[in-house]
């Protein structure tokens, strides 16, 4: 479970977030849409443990972020966090599936062992034939099928998605966005989509507004 | 111009980069414009002097160091060709307790006014009576000092003059100067009878000036007067001696030059280097300007601009320390920077407005050279494949051109059996510069083998490095190339210098073979010993043997330079010297055993007949053999004494080689030996000594050499730490991921450490096995054909594997700090395209 309790975070002396209070059961799927400037990639940065509140408190499963150090925060990424970027952010120089693969590793899989996982989600994400070929040779929306994958390889409890289709064509947007909330819920994590379309929001279960007055929904 | 500030900008924002591949092409253009100015520097000055001397002279009679019949002289002048002759006798002397040498020429003044007056004495007025000051130039104790020469002695007329005159000290009262004397030549002229008779040349002349008579051409003359001459005298034009100085230092210059062109390639590279990544990083901003309407052609052009005003600065900058630097060589070591061809000159450094212009032009070609690759592929990319995500990969990550790299490295090969090309190895440099060339093109090969042989399995910063490498092997390429070339350059290098250290101390053992040795003085033509000092040396008690040795020079061919000959005890199967080839022991003529040099310039080869001029005769010889002379580079002969004594009649010796009898005490013996001649004249020393100080020089001379490469590869060094820098900027948004993704920084810092020593040891994998084949063109193609040795091939593996571990760690820490510097930004901040 996702706890946020009271969050509040300020830059330079003007605050963004003021008092954000949230609870996420494992396989809720949220979308968090606002105006920009409003706090959503700040709110994300936060659950992700990338950034630390001024005040308030945040819990993954019971875990504190507070009590975590700066390593363990980096475990807890590891371990139970995923991301999808706007950007994609798919290693150039490695293969498709060593891109899915890479989460595994990251857990001590060897690269034989972490493999075959990555295969069945590239077929899962309809990319199984394009397993060996280089992120050069993707598209756009195949890219970020890619990023999905990897994002749900390693099973995280938790899967942040910023912006997944600022990137993309409407067709592809519409495909991504289906593609994401169908694995999310399929792994029965917890999904937090932030967009500021709309239409992309409403593929998640619920839609929370961020405005200056907090989080609501 | 106006989208100078587009392009040039761009170097100002990338100043490390920058600065790096500036500082290489300063370095390779000033050493090399120091070099050029010192020679033509002293080259100049010799010519100067060598013009002076000859005066009005239309040719010149020369003959072996020992001289030739006077009576040729009265031959000569009686000729109709001839107008006027003038006799010279020219030695080269030793001051006593002195290491310092002096031209001393002897002249008959009556002639010398008419064909070479500059060279004429003028008296000092000293206050002896004006007739008795002419009459001195007569005087057999009378000798007239240049300027230069009494400058560099601190002598002035009045003052005592002791040289070396066979093995006897010889004083002589400086009587005045040569006022029409080269500026900085540091020459002595006296009368040539007192000559003759001081240093054993009765009868003999090394030198006859000729001015001919009006109408006749010197060439018809030669022609017509070489006929009268004896064998081994030979009829030259004044410029010969000039050409035959520049000839002989010339491989020397241009392998100096060599030298510096390590540092401009190495530049060349840097800017190569630092273009790639700047462009991988500007691909964008090339789109743009490509969507707006710059042509290919004009992206192009401006790209090679930015690499020429790099080269530009480099070279102006370059030339202006190389001029600094000449002036400080030509004050420490003389204009053939202590290699010894141009020894009593003091040359002074004269701006060459076109040797200056060259450089800077050097350093335009290496900057443009270095961009020209990275321009290229920038123009032929398509914008709007320049926009798209992972095009960094397709930039850098190509296989290279490896059929090319191959095809390039054959003809190298190839390169290495074209004979010398004005005595230059030209073909030699060809294939060094063609390995070079092939093995950069090769280095994206050798990272993918190299990631190929790395395990697929371990750490994952580790299987992220080498998947990168993998994948991108232009990426190491890119940081690589400048490691292989310094590495290549500095490993050939020290292949060559240990294999000839080795091989000349091998040497040394061999034509050191005796307990003691003794000289008179350092110069033989001057310091000989005759046949009493030789029975007095014999005498001394402990000797169990003793092997004298004469030396001379002989001419065999007009243009060409003198070639030494040593006579010396040696028996039939020549076991006395380091052969490399021997013919079949045989009858018939004497041997004669020849340097490599006489190899490679004359084509002798062991068992054939040649005719060698002893005495003013040509004499039938069989070459025994053929042997390695490190001392010479122009050709020695060597022969047995008892026949050289036999053919030329001539009985003195300049050395001895002396064996101890059993029980002798080296010390005793040797001072002994000195208590035979007059104090000071006699030198001995013990083997260990020449043979410590040969290889002290010997390092001196190539200290040099290892200081240059390490500001080489130190550079190089610098410059993959630049290129680090920019690939680690260009890669903020990867690490930002892999931080998200929960790789730790340390992780992260783990990764590009094994990056960085990936592609230093892609680049020095690459540079060591390209330096070993560029060491072998050294060794048996550009020292073969520069100066005619040949050694044994020795690598030192321990300094290698030392120097090569140390360049990988180097790198790899600064891939780190490289990095280190790019993950200062937030991981949260890199990821994010709308911040």
């Amino acid at each position: 479970m996702l706890e946020l309790t009271n969050l509040s975070r300020q830059f330079n002396g003007r605050r963004v977030l003021q008092d954000i209070c949230l609870r996420l059961h494992p396989g809720e799927y949220v979308a968090i849409v606002g105006e920009s400037g409003v706090g959503k990639s700040t709110l994300l940065n936060l659950i992700a443990g990338l950034d630390r509140p001024d005040s308030g408190q945040l819990a993954l499963d019971g875990a504190h972020y507070a009590d975590l150090s700066e390593d363990a925060l980096t475990h807890l990424r590891r371990d139970k966090l995923g991301f999808v970027f706007q950007a994609f952010h798919v290693l150039p120089h490695l293969t498709v599936r060593q891109n899915v693969a890479l989460p595994l590793w990251l857990k001590g899989l060897s690269g034989a062992a972490a493999d075959g996982p990555a295969q069945q989600l590239l077929e899962a994400v309809g990319l199984g034939a394009r397993a060996a070929s280089w992120p050069r040779e993707l598209s756009g929306g195949e890219m970020q099928r890619v990023a999905i994958a990897r994002a749900l390889a390693h099973g995280p409890r938790l899967v942040l998605a910023d912006e997944p289709t600022g990137n993309l064509d409407p067709a592809n947007a519409a495909m991504v966005l289906a593609l994401l909330a169908e694995r999310i819920r399929g792994a029965g994590a917890i999904g937090i989509l932030v967009t500021h379309s709309l239409e992309g929001a409403k593929t998640a279960d619920r839609v929370l507004h961020l405005t200056a007055a907090g989080l609501d929904g | 111009m106006t989208l100078a500030p587009v392009f040039f900008g761009s170097l100002a924002r990338r100043r490390v980069a920058t600065l790096f591949s500036f500082a290489a092409i300063v370095l390779g253009v000033a050493l090399g414009m120091a070099v050029e100015a010192v020679h033509d520097a002293a080259l100049t000055e010799f010519g100067r002097g060598l013009r002076a001397m000859a005066g009005a002279a239309d040719l010149q009679v020369v003959g072996p160091r020992g001289g030739f019949d006077e009576a040729l002289y009265a031959r000569l002048a009686a000729r109709p060709e001839v107008a006027e002759a003038s006799p010279v006798v020219e030695v080269e002397t030793q001051l006593v307790d002195s290491l310092d040498t002096l031209q001393l020429l002897g002249v008959d003044v009556f002639t010398l006014a008419r064909v070479t007056p500059a060279l004429l004495p003028r008296p000092a007025q000293t206050g002896a009576a004006e007739g008795d000051a002419r009459f001195s130039i007569l005087a057999e104790d009378r000798v007239f000092l240049s300027e230069a020469a009494q400058q560099a002695l601190g002598l002035k007329p009045g003052d005592q003059l002791r040289l070396h005159a066979g093995s006897q000290p010889l004083e002589l009262r400086i009587a005045g100067d040569l006022p029409g004397a080269a500026e900085n030549r540091r020459l002595a002229v006296m009368d040539i009878a007192a000559v003759q008779q001081h240093f054993a040349k009765l009868g003999r002349l090394t030198r006859i000036d000729l001015r001919l008579t009006e109408g006749v051409a010197p060439a018809a003359a030669r022609v017509a007067l070489q006929a009268m001459l004896p064998a081994g005298v030979l009829i030259e034009a004044p410029a010969a001696a000039e050409n035959q100085a520049a000839n002989l230092s010339r491989a020397y210059r241009v392998n100096l030059t060599m030298l510096a062109a390590i540092a401009l390639v190495t530049g060349g590279f840097l800017v190569f280097s630092a273009q790639a990544l700047s462009v991988v990083r500007r691909r964008t901003e090339f789109a743009f300007l490509r969507a707006i309407g710059l042509s290919r052609r004009s992206l192009f052009a401006w790209l090679l601009a930015e690499g020429a005003l790099v080269g530009l600065a480099g070279g102006l900058v370059g030339v202006a320390v190389g001029h600094a630097l000449a002036w400080g060589m030509l004050a420490v070591l003389g204009g053939d920077l202590g290699a010894g061809f141009f020894s009593g000159l003091t040359p002074q450094l004269q701006f060459q407005p076109w040797t200056t212009a060259l450089y800077v032009a050097l350093g335009v070609l290496a900057g443009m050279a270095g961009a020209f690759l990275p321009a290229r592929e920038a123009a032929t990319v398509s914008p709007a494949q320049a926009l798209k995500a992972g095009d960094e990969a397709a930039l850098l990550g190509g296989r290279g051109h490896p059929r090319l790299g191959l095809a390039i490295l054959a003809a190298g090969l190839a390169a290495c059996w074209l004979p010398p090309i004005n005595g230059l190895p030209l073909g030699g440099y060809l294939a060094v510069d063609c390995l070079l060339a092939g093995g950069v093109l090769l280095l994206p090969v050798i990272a993918s083998a190299l990631a190929w042989l790395l395990p697929t399995g371990g750490p994952v910063p580790s299987r992220l490095a080498a998947a990168r490498l993998g994948a991108a092997p232009g990426h190491a390429v890119v940081a690589a190339a400048g490691v292989l070339t310094s590495v290549a350059l500095a490993a050939a290098m020290a292949i060559m210098v240990a294999s000839f250290r080795d091989s000349v101390d091998e040497w040394l053992g061999q034509v050191l073979p005796a307990d003691l040795y003794l000289r008179v003085g350092k110069i033989s033509s001057s310091g000989f010993l005759d046949e009493p000092q030789q029975g007095r040396i014999k005498a001394v008690p402990g000797i169990r043997e003793i092997r004298f040795t004469r030396e001379d020079s002989l001419r065999l061919a007009p243009g060409r330079a003198p070639v030494a000959l040593l006579a010396r005890p040696i028996s039939g199967d020549g076991h006395e010297v380091p052969l490399i080839a021997a013919a079949r022991p045989g009858g018939g003529a004497p041997a004669i055993w020849v340097s490599e040099a006489m190899q490679d310039l004359y084509g002798w080869r062991p068992g054939q007949s040649v005719e060698v001029p002893l005495a003013g005769r040509p004499v039938a010889l069989r070459v025994g053999g053929v042997w390695r002379d490190y001392a010479r580079q122009t050709g020695t002969l060597m022969i047995d004494l008892e026949d050289y004594r036999r053919l030329t009649g001539d009985r003195l010796a300049n050395h001895a080689a002396i064996f101890l009898a059993p029980g002798a005490v080296a010390d005793q013996v040797a001072a002994a030996l000195k208590a035979t001649g007059e104090p000071g004249a006699l030198e001995v020393t013990d083997p260990g000594f020449i043979r410590g100080m040969t290889l002290r020089i010997f390092d001196r001379t190539f200290a040099v050499t290892y200081l240059l490469e390490a500001v080489a590869v130190g550079i190089g060094l610098a410059g993959v730490a630049a290129s680090f820098a920019a690939l680690a900027a260009a890669r903020r948004r990867e690490f930002g991921m892999l931080r998200h993704l929960g790789l730790t920084r340390r992780q992260i810092g783990w990764m590009l450490a094994q990056e960085g020593a990936l592609a230093a040891g892609v680049g020095v994998l690459g540079g060591l096995l390209i330096g070993g084949a560029i060491g072998l063109v050294l060794i048996e193609v550009v020292n073969r054909q520069s100066f005619h040795w040949s050694m044994d091939i020795h690598v030192p593996w321990g300094s290698l594997a030392w120097f090569a571990g140390g360049l990988i760690a180097l790198a790899a820490l600064a891939a780190v700090l490289a990095g280190r510097q790019a993950m200062r930004q937030e991981a949260v901040l890199a990821v994010r395209e709308d911040w």
